[in-house]
């Protein structure tokens, strides 16, 4: 079925206010399931959700209704459509979709899904269903055969008596044809962008200063304000002294809002400096724990029942044969997302309006949350996203958005509420913090006889909300524990996809009590950003364990997993993994199947007078079909340093209820100055795309750490690497 | 609050400001140069960077009563057509992921050429390192500025 409609210019004018004429169709679902929307909908056109429009000058115009975090979507997307459409790239302009329930499908923009799961289908098909209408156009005017046209860069050229006229000019005849029922999509080989190396789009706006990110919104009148929160999790505003804060020049209004005071000015540093002097009492609630608490409530729950999360043979037995035991526990901190531009969000409400301008993955649950803030209805509400500063996950949340809402609802002029980076660093939705037990071990033969595994480790908090985005507003923080003795996917993610084939094998999960109220949220690659550094190093010693080589101990559990073993095979080569390093050096081995992607990683390491050095990553990558290369090469090295970051130096700690870290002086990140050499191959692949932003992230930590032990014997059972003397 | 004249590429701008106010803000906040970006307010990513008097400054711990008739550049200004030697060698080397962090990057890497014309690694690690990429786009920027070290005459 094809899931391609045109659509009713005026309906076209009225949602997305374009004026022009030209040819538009739109997508079913092209973000989703393909048809999905189709069926849902019958033939309703108000639910179309990726947009082409070929204007009458000739400029293609495509609506993307994903958001642009840095992955490179706003280019990629766009390729996919122009590509089946056959217009030159130079015509192409990118137009960023404003929120709207339903027109887009699914906009959030969050597990590297943009282009797998069939959405990259759908754009193709919008492209071709265009290109076949523009095809009848120029046939019905040249009373031709259809099948007598072809296409060229934005032109219908008839074969026969070599005619040829532009989009442009078909444009509004091609408008009036029926939408093909099933258009013919290119062959891969007849790709002309699709699998070529793109240049990003915005990349000249972002160079020379000019691309608008959340914090840049600058309507009319705009006032400046940020928001002072508890300084522990739970906790609430007992009573407030404003007078020095309103004695800040430039400071108009000091008030309490649900989740804090929030001090507006006439400009950003006078409401920061308007913040700092305010004089609160807070009720801290009952929340007072510190990291220690947590993990040895960890450890308590690691004693007790588990919710099974997979199990293969009789673990019983398995255990019986083990010639060489093992017994290990991981522990992986907390983790800020720190995206480089700080929390914030612009809000202009009106008394039957409002207009929100949001660095955000979810516009969807912008507009809903601003809705239900304010009362206006959802189609009163305009939404604009923004270049993000960063997403990691962070900015799917509401929790800031409700800031600006709540701000801006008391303020008769629009107000960007921007977080201090000490407020961001101190009311994230955390990563959350993870303890892992294990016991098992290698049989007489040297093979894994035993793999037993309890993982203890918070829900997300950020969870299920009716926004449509996750942690909905205030009321939805809080990682609470406690529930049923089901496993929480999140948390055994990474542990139980992990592709060895093991006889004897449980996995269950431990559930933290609801006393553990630490703010969590999804953290680029979620679950496999700890559970794959648990896995692959239980793996590694294991392999030591039995007097194996790790790469060879690796190969032998992977019959079955061809794509892993391949990108692992290949990543070995590549590392010559076979040839000996220098005296001082060392190599260590960590992989992963994550989101569609299948990546393996090795690290090169030394250690000269305590200070660990990654010299090199080679890593080995199989997205499946790859639409831009040099965007997916950097997503994959963006992931090393991002993960690289982590294990080294990442690290939020809670203390008496509240996080102690603050700045980048206490949450360090990865300089220039400390960047491996990285060595990227993508496997050419025909396979379906698969995710490409954050499988890279999992094995880099593993890889490190293990290449510490073959270096130095050390183990790393607790991260960062910084807390350890090497 | 005290009248200050800016000089912010090329042009004197009278900013009503308190003295202590860093130029970040009156940057963003008052002259609606927004390309100069907040990013920790304390001198450690470097996402503020700008260059009084062709030296690399963080903005945000720069306050505008200490410039006195420095001469301000910015993104804004770093180039008339915004084709510097480094901001081509960026868009050649397709180096921004976010692009957040990268209008201080550019600075910072403005500032290093403008001392040291063909730097070695050694000399990249340490003019940039003060200046932090959450996306990881560190080795595109060392390409792109040994790129621009070729292409800037000495």
């Amino acid at each position: 079925m094809n899931n391609v409609a045109k659509i009713d210019r005026r309906d076209f004018i009225r949602w997305g206010g374009i004026a022009g004429g030209g040819l538009v169709v739109g997508v079913y679902g092209g973000y989703d399931a393909v048809g999905q929307m189709l069926a849902a909908n019958g033939s309703d056109t108000a639910s179309l959700n990726a947009f082409v429009q070929i204007d009458t000058d000739g400029i293609v115009s495509i609506w993307v209704a994903k958001v642009d975090m840095g992955q490179g979507v706003r280019t990629s997307l766009p390729m996919i459509v122009a590509d089946e459409l056959d217009v030159d790239w130079d015509d192409v302009r990118v137009v960023q979709a404003d929120a709207h329930p339903d027109k887009y499908g699914r906009m959030m923009t969050v597990g590297s899904s943009s282009v797998r799961r069939g959405a990259w289908m759908g754009l193709r098909q919008a492209g071709a269903s265009a290109r076949e209408m523009l095809v009848a156009a120029a046939a019905a005017r040249w009373s031709v055969a259809a099948g007598e046209c072809r296409t060229e860069m934005g032109s219908v050229i008839h074969s026969g008596s070599g005619r040829r006229l532009s989009y442009a000019d078909l444009a509004e005849e091609a408008a009036a044809m029926p939408v093909p029922e099933h258009p013919t999509l290119k062959d891969p080989s007849e790709f002309r962008y699709i699998g070529t190396p793109m240049k990003q789009l915005d990349t000249p706006a972002k160079v020379r200063g000019e691309a608008v990110f959340g914090i840049d919104a600058r309507p009319e009148g705009l006032l400046f304000a940020t928001v002072f929160h508890c300084p522990t999790f739970g906790g609430s505003v007992a009573s407030f002294d404003a007078t020095e804060s309103l004695a800040v020049s430039g400071v108009r209004d000091v008030f309490e809002i649900s989740s804090g005071i929030a001090v507006v000015a006439d400009n950003t540093w006078a409401a920061f400096e308007g913040a700092d002097k305010l004089d609160v009492t807070w009720n801290k609630g009952d929340f007072a724990m510190s990291s220690a608490d947590i993990f040895e409530h960890f450890a308590e729950v690691a004693e007790g029942e588990g919710a099974e999360a997979r199990s293969e043979g009789d673990i019983a037995a398995g255990m019986a044969a083990v010639e060489t035991k093992v017994e290990a526990v991981y522990q992986a901190p907390y983790l800020a997302h720190a995206t480089m531009e700080p929390m914030n969000c612009t809000v202009h409400v009106q008394p039957d309006r409002v207009e929100v301008w949001v660095p955000t993955q979810g516009p969807q649950g912008v507009q809903s949350t601003a809705a239900r803030l304010t009362g206006i209805a959802v189609e009163k509400v305009t939404v604009h996203p923004m270049f993000l500063g960063g997403g990691l996950g962070r900015r799917g949340a509401n929790d800031f958005v409700t800031d600006a809402v709540e701000t801006a609802m008391k303020v008769d002029a629009p107000v960007q509420v921007l977080w201090t980076r000490e407020e961001d660093m101190r009311h994230d939705l955390y990563r959350p913090a993870a303890y892992a037990k294990f016991e098992g071990g290698v049989d007489a033969d040297g093979n894994i006889a035993a793999y037993r595994l309890r993982a203890v480790a918070q829900p997300l908090s950020a969870t299920g909300s009716s926004d449509g985005g996750f942690g909905g507003g205030r009321g939805g923080r809080g990682g609470r524990g406690g529930g049923g003795p089901r496993p929480d996917r999140n948390a055994v993610e990474g542990l139980v996809t992990m592709p060895y084939e093991v006889s004897n094998l449980l996995i269950d999960y431990g559930r933290p009590g609801p006393q553990v109220r630490t703010p969590t949220g999804y953290w680029r690659s979620v679950g496999p950003s700890h559970n794959c550094w648990i896995t692959e190093s239980i793996i590694d010693e294991l392999a030591h364990a039995a007097g194996r080589d790790p790469l060879e101990f690796r190969l032998s559990m992977l019959g079955n997993a061809p794509r892993i073993r391949h990108v692992l095979e290949v990543a070995a080569q590549k590392a010559n993994w076979s040839t000996p390093l220098p005296e001082g050096r060392a190599r260590g081995i960590g992989l992963v199947i994550d989101k569609g992607g299948y990546v393996a990683q090795i690290a090169e390491v030394s250690v000269e007078l305590g200070a660990l050095r990654v010299h090199k990553v080679t890593c080995a990558a199989d997205y499946g079909f790859v639409i831009n290369p040099l965007t997916v090469d950097a997503q994959t090295v963006g992931c090393i340093v991002n993960g690289l970051a982590a294990a080294l130096y990442g690290e939020i700690t809670l203390a008496d209820g509240g996080v102690v870290e603050s700045n980048f002086h206490n949450y360090e990140l990865l300089r220039i100055d400390e960047m491996p050499e990285v060595d990227i191959h993508l496997i050419d692949s025909d396979e379906e795309p698969g995710g490409a932003g954050e499988p890279a992230l999992p094995p880099i930590a593993p890889a490190v750490t293990n290449a510490i032990f073959a270096l130095t014997g050390k183990r790393i059972r607790r991260l960062p690497i910084k807390n350890h003397p090497l | 609050m005290a009248a200050f004249t800016l000089n912010v590429n090329g042009r004197d701008h009278v900013v009503d400001v308190p003295p202590e106010m860093p130029l970040l803000w009156a940057l963003r906040d008052v002259l609606g140069l927004t390309g100069t970006k907040y990013g920790c307010g304390m001198q450690q990513c470097g996402a503020c960077t700008v260059h009084i008097d062709g030296e690399v400054r963080t903005s945000c711990r720069t306050s505008v009563g200490s410039i006195g008739t420095g001469k301000i550049t910015t993104i804004e200004g770093l180039s008339p057509d915004g084709l510097h030697a480094v901001q081509a060698a960026w868009i050649a080397e397709d180096v921004p992921q976010c692009g957040y962090c990268q209008s201080g990057q550019i600075m910072a890497a403005a500032g290093l050429l403008a001392k040291i014309p063909n730097p070695t690694d050694d000399d990249i690690d340490r003019g940039m390192a003060r200046n932090i990429c959450r996306c990881g786009t560190y080795d595109r920027i060392r390409k792109a500025i040994h790129r621009a070290a070729g292409s800037i005459e000495p």
